[in-house]
């Protein structure tokens, strides 16, 4: 068995679908970090058969829309001195900013300068987001 | 109630509002001289940036028989914009001049953003592959005034269903009334978008043969294979005359079947349908410009019958 220390202060994402545990470790861009952290692949679960758990040593701000979209299932544990200081239950969000850029190359937000486009969920099950100006499907 | 607002897509009227401007435009056929002086003294500026004589003169036409004027250009290469400046801009300034924008660009969405930075009406006069309302509009004004009703009607789309924005519109707006079935005939290339498909919950048929289903549609809604929607030229090439209605493919279509095309048309219908009584497509070039008079006065707020 694996063992990896308990952290003292941070961030601990539990119940990831086996698998998806490197997205989100690349999403939140913890390849380039330069404190502790810690990739678990296929732990055992007993809810999950198996599941990635991510372990942060730092305060650091998480996006929690993108883990929404990636996996709404997830959860989040802030923690102190060792323990859970809060525990973050997470659900995919009806509409996200500034995560998608449009895939369709005739959309105005190709050509036109426009901060934060806004892409709505229009499919749960696959995730699936539609640019507000296009209208164009979009996922991660 | 439509005073101000913005016509983006069919579907931002509600079905009341929608057949609010389809009898006016009913009214203003029956009685063109009344509504001469509605629009006097009011400016629509028509934006266009791709080129689009048929639109841009339905517009024209449209605002000058009630009496209003025009500003505007036909290409972007002749404007500001070929300095640089952005849509947003030039939105923001066109609304200080003018009482009403009818704007086409080749961008999609690019209407919605322009109605985001407006201060006056925007009429989305197509965006892209994407929306063409007010060809929706005309559709409906045709259907409606030759067939006397839009519900319980079987349409087939023929053509380019991927790009073909004027199918997109006028599926959204026609799923919303009542017992109507669609059929869709394209090349498996340029299939109707499965946003589209989910939209109208299966009340359609999809089939590559034109033969296999004419004898069946209340309204064949014909389209062009459209060149500038293509990156590939061989594409293009190899697609354009995938379906020519001609007068013996007519032979086992309905006798009150109605023949409908947005216009421009290159091969895809035979000129010698031209003749035929169920080919209304230049009449409905007709009720296009009917429609958007209609339009421009409940936007504007002008009408006088209300």
């Amino acid at each position: 068995m694996l063992n990896i220390n308990s952290i003292k202060k941070g961030i601990v994402i539990d119940h990831i679908k086996a698998g998806c545990g490197y997205k989100i470790f690349k999403q939140l861009g913890l390849h380039k970090a330069d404190y502790s952290v810690a990739l678990l692949k296929n732990v055992s679960s007993n809810a999950m058969d198996k599941k990635d758990i991510i372990k942060i040593e730092n305060e650091i701000n998480i996006d929690f829309t993108v883990l929404g979209i990636i996996d709404p299932n997830i959860t989040v544990n802030v923690i102190e001195n060792e323990k859970i200081k809060e525990k973050i239950k997470l659900s995919i969000p009806k509409t996200v900013k500034g995560i998608f850029k449009c895939k369709n190359p005739r959309c105005i937000t190709t050509v036109e300068n426009i901060d934060e486009v806004e892409f709505l969920l229009v499919n749960e099950e696959n995730k699936e987001y539609k640019c507000e100006y296009c209208e164009s499907r979009t996922s991660l | 109630m439509l005073k101000g607002r913005n016509l983006i897509q069919p579907n931002d009227f509600s079905l009341q509002e929608l057949d609010s401007v389809l009898s006016l435009g009913e009214k203003i056929i029956q009685n063109p001289q009344k509504y001469v002086d509605v629009c006097k003294g009011k400016l629509l500026s028509t934006l266009f940036y791709e080129p689009s004589t048929r639109t841009r003169f339905s517009f024209e036409a449209a605002m000058l028989r009630l009496g209003g004027s025009l500003v505007g250009f036909s290409e972007p290469g002749s404007s500001s914009v070929s300095k640089g400046e952005s849509l947003a801009d030039t939105i923001r300034t066109v609304g200080c001049y003018a009482d009403i924008i009818a704007m086409r660009h080749p961008k999609e969405g690019s209407a919605y953003l322009a109605a985001k930075h407006s201060n006056i009406p925007v009429i989305n006069a197509g965006d892209g592959g994407h929306q063409h309302p007010t060809q929706t509009l005309t559709d409906l004004l045709t259907i409606k005034s030759l067939k006397k009703d839009l519900n319980n009607l079987t349409i087939g789309l023929c053509g380019d269903l991927k790009f073909g924005r004027t199918v997109h519109s006028l599926v959204k707006a026609m799923a919303r009334y009542q017992n109507i079935k669609f059929v869709f005939i394209s090349p498996s290339e340029l299939k109707i978008p499965d946003y589209i498909k989910e939209e109208i919950e299966g009340n359609y048929y999809e089939t590559s043969s034109l033969e296999e289903v004419i004898d069946k549609v209340d309204i064949l809604y014909m389209t062009r294979v459209q060149r500038e929607r293509f990156i590939n030229e061989e594409e293009y090439l190899r697609l354009k005359d995938s379906y020519i209605l001609t007068k013996d493919k007519l032979k086992t279509a309905k006798e009150d079947m109605l023949i409908l095309h947005p216009l421009p048309r290159v091969n895809e219908i035979s000129t010698e349908v031209d003749d035929d009584p169920r080919a209304v497509y230049f009449e409905q070039a007709r009720y296009g410009m009917f429609v958007r008079m209609a339009l421009i006065m409940k936007l504007l707020g002008v009408d006088i019958d209300a």
